[in-house]
């Protein structure tokens, strides 16, 4: 399973931050083995559409990649995508408490040069 | 300031940052709208940027580059999608080749800047969408040479001091 890739604390991280529950859900069975659209909206209490829409944005990031199995596009999770993610943006949040900082440096030496 | 935190959600490859700053709306929103404030804070230390145009009114337009230790110029782009002073802020920000001009065909990342009055100060809150984890590793690497930069100074001076 996915979880053996992922320390503790990315986890629940990562778990944390998928704030959209259908999405999150349709990540997780898609990460178990494939499924297509159609068994995919069986889960839910939405129009096919709309969940065909979040497959559509999952597969937009590359969580997910669809293959044609027959007559059907079978939905499976990209585990790797989701750990590179999760990664990628903490070193991107690194980068803007690194800015934060410099912003804060700024301001306070602006207060100074006018006291 | 207070101790910034972001909050990631991988599968719209968006990060939203907080922080807070002791300094009012105003002078907050200074350092985006001053470009040579701007400089200070944007680049990495190891790679300050220069801003050789930096239009901040809708629609407008800005062009930086920074410049490397090793003198390299990563280039890039800004296009003001939304302003209304000083509360937010919404601007592409993109790749830009060596005549500093945006790169055809590289999509741009989008950000979405707020600015909220509080009892000590403002709350900045920066969100960043990306379009793909391959853009975002661009975007990281060009603003992160710092980490790599800072370690190859403490390799140097390690370095000078056994010498």
């Amino acid at each position: 399973m996915v979880v053996d890739e992922f320390a503790d604390g990315e986890l629940d991280r990562v778990f944390r931050a998928l704030a959209d529950p259908t999405r999150r859900d349709i990540l997780a069975r898609t990460l178990r083995s494939g499924e297509s659209v159609s068994s995919l909206a069986g889960h839910y209490r939405m129009s096919f559409a709309a969940v065909q829409k979040h497959v559509a944005a999952l597969e937009r990031a590359g969580l997910v990649r669809k293959r044609r199995h027959g007559r059907e596009q079978i939905v499976h999770g990209s585990p790797e995508t989701l750990h590179r993610a999760a990664t990628l943006l903490a070193q991107y949040e690194r980068l803007w408490s690194d800015r934060a900082t410099r912003i804060a440096g700024v301001l306070a030496n602006e207060e100074g040069s006018t006291t | 300031m207070t101790v910034p935190n972001g909050t990631a959600d991988p599968t719209t490859l968006t990060l939203t940052f907080v922080a807070e700053f002791d300094a009012a709306p105003e002078a907050v929103w200074q350092v985006w709208e001053d470009p040579r404030k701007l400089e200070r804070w944007w680049g990495p230390p190891t790679y300050p940027a220069t801003f050789t145009r930096h239009e901040f009114v809708a629609g407008g337009e800005s062009r930086y580059h920074m410049t490397g230790p090793d003198g390299d110029q990563p280039s890039g782009w800004w296009r003001i999608e939304a302003i209304d002073r000083p509360r937010s802020l919404e601007f592409s920000d993109g790749f830009a080749g060596s005549d500093g001009e945006p790169l055809p065909g590289d999509e741009p990342v989008t950000m979405r800047v707020t600015f909220e009055p509080t009892d000590r100060g403002t709350r900045m809150t920066t969100v960043t969408h990306f379009v793909s984890t391959e853009q975002m590793e661009k975007m990281i690497k060009m603003g992160m040479q710092e980490g790599m930069g800072l370690a190859m100074g403490q390799i140097d001076a390690v370095l000078a001091s056994a010498g």
